[in-house]
């Protein structure tokens, strides 16, 4: 039996047969991947799980991946939850853990998506895999696409990242470079999409897609012994992934694998430099998201016209959470504090969530014995730069290889 | 004229019609424009309150209007008029 019935659009309900495609006819509102819950309610449990591999595998049964359908796998995902007690010191917070996504396959949680778009993609026959990128799913779609044996064309803005280029570059993709931001890059895409035959995992296979961001909050879930936390950090670009956490959380209770009924605040973190979600938050009219031009060192969030927005900040009203930002500088301090206190480089998104929990945090938004959750979704090698061109080695000294040198330079 | 590009999902209302010309001043008026030939469309890219729906962006030589003037934005001879479809979506509610 598919587990897997349709696609209901998320506004007006009109339903359609499974197909690549994310828009609804009537309406352009977002298309969404409808399960058999009844059926799949018979057979998850917290035993099954457990019992499944060390990935995102795991939760198959709560992918949009039939059964006999075989997955595209590098072994993303189940990545640590840290304990940070430094940071938590730091913060006055005594309960504070670090989702580490960094320890993905490409070193950042489009691993998670990548691996269930492309599974969904190949099973489908497409022989093309395709991405709109800041740069992080330009990374995993390259490396997936070549595992799997695929074609690829990824297109990023022109001015990314050297690290993520030199990096995306290693697959041998069909790598196009488009002058222009990612906003302008996503609506070309958007448009190409009808004239390809090819899989854009972010844009015609998003329902799909989207999904394996569940995986996320199912294991920090499943890491904290099937108990949700008070609170989760969470950075917000296109605000694909927060709204998938708000189901991931609504699944886990629903299928009674989480103690408890309380659902955690959901919090957003931006840089100001590119905070549409963040303005409309503090607005008056919150699920009124205007669109802005990006202009932050946080390149793999930077999307001024995001198109889960409103629903983000739905999300944060629906739970208790808030919508915060952070300035060029605050990112880069708290890129600094992470790896000071916890040992963990984080790239300059890790930055904005670090950011947003340090503000949070000072500004006295907990008491200190709050379970907190924030997830740091890409590793610091991705945008080292931005370290080095601002005193990234402030004790740092040179030596000549003598004692005498080392004595007169280092003191001990 | 100015030219309309129309997405693949509005195309039954263009009778299949990739490209439509239309002859407006500003933004607002393309689109009457273009409903008035092909009835239904103004339905499609405004709410009640006459503004562009949500879901639906429109650029004007592939700048996106909402970061100019919205539908009062001047349209000038040959100009393109992009519309095309926003990029949410993944499981929401059960």
């Amino acid at each position: 039996m598919p587990k897997l019935l349709g696609l209901r659009c998320r506004e007006c309900g009109t339903e359609y047969e499974l197909q690549a495609t994310h828009v609804c006819e009537m309406c352009f509102g977002p298309l969404d991947a409808v399960y058999d819950y009844a059926s799949l309610k018979k057979r998850v449990t917290r035993q099954a799980i457990e019992q499944g591999p060390p990935s995102i595998w795991r939760y198959r049964d709560l992918l949009p991946i039939e059964d006999t359908t075989p997955v595209v796998t590098l072994g993303e995902g189940f990545t640590p939850l840290v304990k940070a007690d430094r940071l938590g010191a730091e913060l006055g917070l005594r309960n504070l853990y670090l989702k580490n996504d960094s320890m993905n396959p490409t070193n950042s949680f489009k691993d998670r998506v990548v691996s269930v778009a492309i599974s969904w993609a190949r099973a489908q026959g497409f022989e093309t895999i395709a991405c709109a990128s800041t740069g992080n799913l330009a990374n995993a779609v390259a490396a997936y696409a070549a595992r799997a044996g695929l074609d690829c064309y990824v297109f990023i803005p022109i001015d990314l990242e050297p690290a993520k280029v030199a990096s995306i570059g290693a697959f041998e993709p069909n790598l196009v470079a488009v002058r222009g931001n990612y906003d302008e890059v996503n609506r070309l895409c958007s448009q190409l999409v009808e004239s390809t035959p090819w899989a854009f995992c972010n844009i015609n296979i998003r329902p799909f897609y989207a999904e394996g961001s569940k995986t996320l909050t199912f294991e920090t879930a499943e890491q904290l012994g099937w108990k949700l936390p008070d609170e989760i950090i969470i950075p917000i670009g296109s605000g694909c992934q927060f709204v998938r956490h708000r189901q991931a959380i609504r699944e886990l209770m629903d299928f009674g694998l989480v103690h408890g009924d309380r659902v955690p605040a959901l919090t957003g973190a931006q840089a100001l430099g590119c905070a549409p979600v963040y303005n409309a938050f503090k607005s008056d009219q919150p699920e009124r998201v205007l669109p802005v031009k990006p202009d932050t060192i946080a390149r793999s969030i930077a999307i001024g016209n995001p198109s889960d927005g409103i629903y983000v900040n739905r999300i944060v009203l629906e739970t208790g959470g808030v919508v915060d930002a952070v300035t060029e500088e605050e990112i880069v301090e708290a890129i600094r504090l992470l790896a000071r206190t916890e040992g963990i480089f984080t790239e300059t998104a890790g930055g904005v969530t670090i950011g947003v929990l340090s503000k949070l945090a000072r500004a006295g938004r907990w008491s200190g014995d709050e379970v907190i959750v924030a997830y740091v979704t890409g590793h610091g090698l991705k945008t080292a730069e931005v370290l080095a061109s601002s005193n990234g080695h402030g004790r740092r000294v040179e030596i000549d290889p003598s004692l005498k040198s080392f004595r007169e330079k280092v003191n001990l | 004229m100015a030219l309309f590009r129309i997405p693949g999902p509005l195309r039954r209302l263009s009778n299949g019609e990739i490209t439509v010309q239309v002859g407006a001043n500003d933004l607002g008026s393309a689109i009457e424009a273009l409903d008035a030939r092909y009835p239904g469309f103004k339905d499609r890219l405004l709410d009640e309150r006459g503004e562009l729906r949500q879901f639906v962006n429109v650029y004007l030589n592939d700048e996106d209007v909402r970061l100019g003037s919205g539908l009062q934005a001047k349209v000038a001879e040959k100009d393109e008029i992009s519309i095309v479809p926003a990029v949410a979506g993944g499981s929401f509610e059960p």
